[in-house]
This record gives C-alpha cells, structure tokens and sequence, in this order.
C-alpha cells in the first residue's frame, strides 16, 4: 500500500514542471513586450474570481478528466493511446444518432443507452487497434493516428451530410432533446452533472487497476509483458481491454461535450482534447486523483484565457504554449531534477544544508 | 475531346505536384529522424513553426527567400529541441512529439498576434516567386514543366534525389540505416551513435522548416492558424507508406496528393471527406498488410543504448 510519502517525488516534479513552464512563458512574454504578472493575474481571475468563472473552469476541466483518464488505461497497460482524439469523435457520433433515433422515449432509457453506445463505439475502435498491436506487431501510435483523421472524417461526412440539421448553415445535427441532456448544476453556466460522471469514473478508474483481477492483469502486461505471459495472463485479450476501455473512456469526454455543452453533434467540436488528454495524464502521473487535479489546472488555464488576452493584450493561445511546456517538461524530470541539483550544491556550497 | 484531357492531365500534374511538395518534403524529414531511431510525430508542429518562420522572415527583411532562412532556422530549433529531449534527457519520443505539437499550435498564434496584432493570421508578405527557365521552357510538351513554376518544385525533386543518394550510396547514409536497426552494434564498429541521431532530427526539423514555408509563402502570402491542417501527420503517414525509405516518402506523396487533386480537378461525386480519408486508410492497410513484414527500423522509439 502506498503512502502519501511514496507520491510526493512525483508531485514535486509535477509542481516543479508547473513552475518551469510558467517562468519560460513568462520569459517568452516579456520577450515580445506583455506583461507576464498581469495576465497570470488576470489569467487567475478569469479562472476562479467568481462563481460563473469557477464553473466555467471545472465545465472545461470535464473533457480532459475523460482524455486524461482514458489515456492513463492505455498506458498502465504499456500502450500509448494517442487515439483518443478520434475514439471521443465516434463515441459521441453514436450517443447522438442513438439519442436521435430515440426522440420521445423515457429519458431513463435513452440517456443510458445513448452514453453506452457512444462508450461501445470508443471502445471497439480502442480495442481494434489493439488487436492489430498484438496481431500484427503494428505499433499502435500510427493506427491510432490514422484512425484519428478516419474517425474525425466519417463523422464529418454525415454532419455535413445525411445528418445534417435542415436549414443549418453550420454542419452539424438537429439538436438532441432537452430531456437527454445533462442536466446543469449552475444555471446560465455550461456546467453539468458531467462533472459528476468524470468523479465517479475517476474514483472507479482507481479501484479497477487497485482491487481487480484485470486492473491487476493490465499492469501486469504494462510492466514486464513477458513475466505476464508466463503467469498465464492472456495478452491478446489483455491488451485489446486496456485500449478498449481506454477508448470507452475517451468516448465520455466527446459524449459529455456533447450532451453537456453543444446540445448536438457539430463537426470537428474538439479543439485537440484527445491530445491535452496526454499532457493531463503525464502529469497526473496516470494517477486518477492526479488526472482530475491537472485536468482542473488545465481547465482553468482554458478557462482564464480570455480574460487573459483582454488584459494583457496577448493572444489567448498563450495558455496552449503553457500547456506544451508542461507536457515538455514534466516527461523530462531529468530537467528538473538537475535544477534540484544545481540548488542544493550551491545551498551546500554557502554552508546550508 | 483529346485536347481537353490533355489539358486536365497537364492542370492534373501540376496541382498534383503542387499538393505533393510540402508532404514530400517534411516526410522525407520524418524518414531521415525514424531512420536513425527516433519517433518523429512533431513534424506537424515543426512545419507550423516553419510556415510562421517563413513569414516572419520575409516581413522583416521585405526577401521571402529569407523568409526561407527564418523557417529553416526556426523548425530545426524546434528539431534541436525535440533532440535535446530524446536524446540527451531520454524523454519518451512520443510524449516529446505530441507536446512540440502543442507549443508550436500556441507559439505561431501569440507571435503573430505579437507581430500583427491580430489573432488567426498575418499581414501579406512578399512570396517566393515562380521561375521559367530559359532553353528548358522551349521544349514542346516538356516546356510546361520549366515554365511559370515554384522552385521548390525543383528543390524538392534535387532534395529527394540527394536525400536517396545520402541514404544508399554513402558511408553516412548506411551508419545512419545502421543505428536505426542495430544502434548498440552501430556504436561498437563505432559510430558515434548520438551525433548521428542529433544531426538526423535536426535535419528533419529544416526541412519541415521548408515544407512550412511552402505552404506561407509560396502557396499563400500570410501565416494562418493551423495552416498546417493536418499535413504533417499525412506525411508521417507518407513516411510509412513508403517504406522509410526518401524515394518511397515522395511517391507516397504524390499518390496522396494526387487523390486531392483528382477531387478538386474532377469534381468527382465522391463526398469530400472520403478523399481526404484516402491517406489515411491506405497507410492503415499498407500497415495491416504489411504487418509484421513491415520495414521500419528495427530500434524506432527504443532508446537501450
């Protein structure tokens, strides 16, 4: 069992990554003439200065928890799901054909069986690609890659096709039935019970790789695969379920921002959350707990971005070359570790301890 | 009749070639990287900062062959820094990819709004122009290929062409094979394994340097966000389509393009999104044909050494 002790070196270089990545954007600021003290405060504010922007920043924190998560599934398994872009495309395709196709059943049918075909979609694409990485030894980065633009592009195809909205100008589908839709936790906000699906997947994502056989069984692969395969874990099935469930997952964050946030499937609606979700889970450490953490970091940056570009005058995007720097620097501890370094010499070198 | 398809096979080549050279090039940069063993799946990010670098340059200097320089320069600083990570600090190659792709996403859009003012795109720079080359243009039929082109599309063909020359007919080109597949075995005839590596990923950052710089200022006049759209995954895609191999990246290039533009040529009934998926579904069945057969480089993405 592990103790808070055992998790504060990777906290530590998460925080540090943090820091790192804030000091470089600052540098960068500076450089082209803002004010980097202005708009992390302004940034700060916009994140958390008032109930509406508290909601704002936990409503876009939802997706990257479910990227964050599903991303975590396929690597405890030693795979690395960069599919997730693709995998929450299709997943929400389904759930908003089957909440479609259902218009006038009982909500208590529909929403359930819409989110579990929209996480069977997710799922079955995550486990094919899987398939193919035991199969045919194709590593499962480029399928997942490949699959990511094929998945994005059928769903394309019918919002700007057979499924299209009559009389939109916009490619996307009718819009889905209010009694479908996640209900909202704060009203004028896009905050909705979503957040309480990325809680709960979050708390049975912990418990699935801590108390069950296949949790048990995919770190197992994750870890030594060869080990496993001569304690008699099946790989094939084993690794097919890690990308499976890994993609049923990914499939909740397009689900969630669909039934959550847009009403309706609208072509090309995530600006990369599949990605970010990477970023998300290393620093989370593929830790659930930290996955929420850093997904609420992440959301608030998202979320303070405008008021951000507003006061400092600086492009709202600044928060993604933020993000890129985390990501950079959080998978190089090494870095930090060396700055670490640097420091207790000197401390050492003035007599410090 | 007759003259009218010659006309649409002419417009058909031209634009094929046109669609191709930005792919070729930054795949064939992808080829360069995975061969000496590094995953490459920055090249999409790389280019963007090569498309920004090529405006930029030229918007200083008021010289878009400049503007070349700039975005040679500024995506193989991206290069070196996707080397450093890999190489020095043994960062997950992946991860490196992917986070290079977010930086330059945000980059491009706060210098240009830095530059500018204005989120999402450029002012009009200076392009490179097209050139006609006396004597060649004179050739009936094959005129028309030295008449009124990009010089890219000559830069690209001499790049491919050297590129192929490097990789199978010099000593350099198979120590790089070499580490690719056996880089403890490379290190022990020795080879210096990590300046190898560190020049190859540089190298491949340049030249998405200059595949980006096609697409600004030569295609375009101005920096877009995102003009990069997915190109430089297409071209990861062309890299092993054709077999890790730089004459392979070209061609795969050119039957990607040439799907593209067929569509836009022919205005086929074909729905847009199936030609453009076209790429992708041909790579993945290469890939599930091809699977265990497949001919990459036995150590990509393994950094035992």
């Amino acid at each position: 069992m592990k103790r808070i002790a055992d998790y504060l070196p990777g906290i530590l270089y998460a925080f540090a990554a943090i820091v790192l990545a804030i000091l470089v954007s600052s540098g960068i600021m500076l450089l082209i003439g803002n004010d980097p003290l202005l708009a992390f405060t302004a940034l700060f504010d916009g994140a958390f200065g008032s109930v509406n922007s508290l909601a704002n920043t936990l409503s876009m924190s939802i997706p990257l928890m479910f990227t964050g998560l599903a991303f975590s599934y396929a690597m405890k398994g030693g795979l690395f799901n960069i599919g997730g872009e693709g995998q929450l495309y299709i997943g929400a395709f389904a759930s908003t054909v089957v909440a479609l196709a259902l218009q006038g059943a009982p909500a208590v049918i529909v929403m359930p069986l819409a989110i579990l075909s929209g996480m069977l979609a997710g799922g079955l694409l995550g486990g094919f690609i899987g398939l193919i990485k035991v199969k045919l030894r194709v590593h499962e980065v480029i399928v997942a890659i490949m699959f990511n633009y094929i998945a994005m592009l059928l769903t394309s195809y019918f919002v700007n096709g057979p499924l299209l909205a009559e009389g939109s100008m916009t490619p996307q589908t009718e819009r889905i039935p209010d009694a479908f839709l996640f209900t909202r936790i704060l009203p004028r906000t896009q905050l909705t019970t979503a957040l309480y699906l990325g809680l709960v997947v979050a708390v049975a994502t912990y418990f699935f790789f801590k108390k069950t056989r296949i949790g048990y069984n995919i770190r197992a692969v994750g870890e030594n695969p060869t080990a496993a395969k001569v304690s008699g874990v099946n790989i094939t099935a084993t690794t097919m379920l890690a990308m499976g469930l890994s993609g049923s997952v990914a499939a909740l964050a397009g689900i969630t921002e669909v039934f959550g946030k847009h009403d309706r499937f609208i072509d090309g609606f995530s600006p990369g959350f599949g990605f970010t979700g990477i970023a998300v889970a290393v620093l989370g450490n593929n830790n659930p707990f930290g996955i929420i953490a850093t997904a609420l970091l992440f959301g608030a940056l998202n979320s303070g971005a405008l008021r951000m570009s507003h006061a400092a005058g600086i492009s709202s995007s600044m928060v993604m070359v933020v993000q890129g720097l985390v990501i950079l620097f959080v998978a190089t501890p090494a870095i930090t570790r060396g700055i670490f370094k640097a420091v207790r010499v000197r401390r050492l070198a003035h007599g410090k301890p | 009749m007759e003259n009218l398809s010659h006309i649409l096979s002419a417009d058909m080549l031209f634009m094929t070639l046109r669609l191709a050279i930005p792919i070729g090039l930054a795949a064939i940069g992808g080829t360069i990287c995975e061969r000496s063993g590094i995953v490459n799946l920055g090249l999409e990010g790389m280019m963007l900062m090569g498309a920004f670098g090529g405006v930029l340059g030229s918007h200083i200097t008021g010289n878009p062959w400049l503007g070349i320089v700039f975005a040679v320069f500024i995506a193989g600083a991206m290069g070196l820094i996707h080397a450093v990570l890999c190489i020095h600090y043994r960062t997950s190659q992946t991860v490196s990819g992917v986070g290079i792709n977010i930086l330059a996403g945000g980059l491009t859009v706060v210098l240009t709004r830095a530059v500018w003012q204005v989120d999402g795109r450029s002012g009009a720079v200076e392009r490179i122009p097209t050139v006609t080359i006396p004597g060649l243009s004179d050739i009936p039929a094959l005129g028309a290929l030295f008449t009124g082109q990009s010089p890219y599309v000559y830069l690209t063909v001499a790049i491919a062409v050297a590129a192929w020359f490097v990789f199978y007919k010099t000593k350099v080109g198979l120590r790089l094979r070499a580490i690719g597949d056996h880089p403890q075995a490379a290190a022990a005839a020795g080879v210096n394994v990590k300046r190898y590596r560190y020049a190859a990923v540089i190298t491949s950052g340049m030249l998405c340097g200059l595949a980006g710089a096609y697409l600004s200022i030569v295609h375009s006049n101005m920096f877009i966000n995102d003009m990069v759209a997915g190109r430089g995954f297409m071209a990861l895609a062309a890299n092993i389509f054709g077999g890790w191999n730089p004459i392979g990246s070209i061609l795969a290039s050119i039957v990607f393009a040439f799907a593209q533009a067929m569509r836009i040529t022919l205005a086929l009934d074909i729905p847009d999104q199936f030609i453009q998926m076209f790429p992708y579904i041909l790579t993945l069945l290469v890939l599930i044909a091809a699977g265990r057969k497949a001919r990459g480089p036995e150590a990509l993405g393994r950094m035992e050494d």
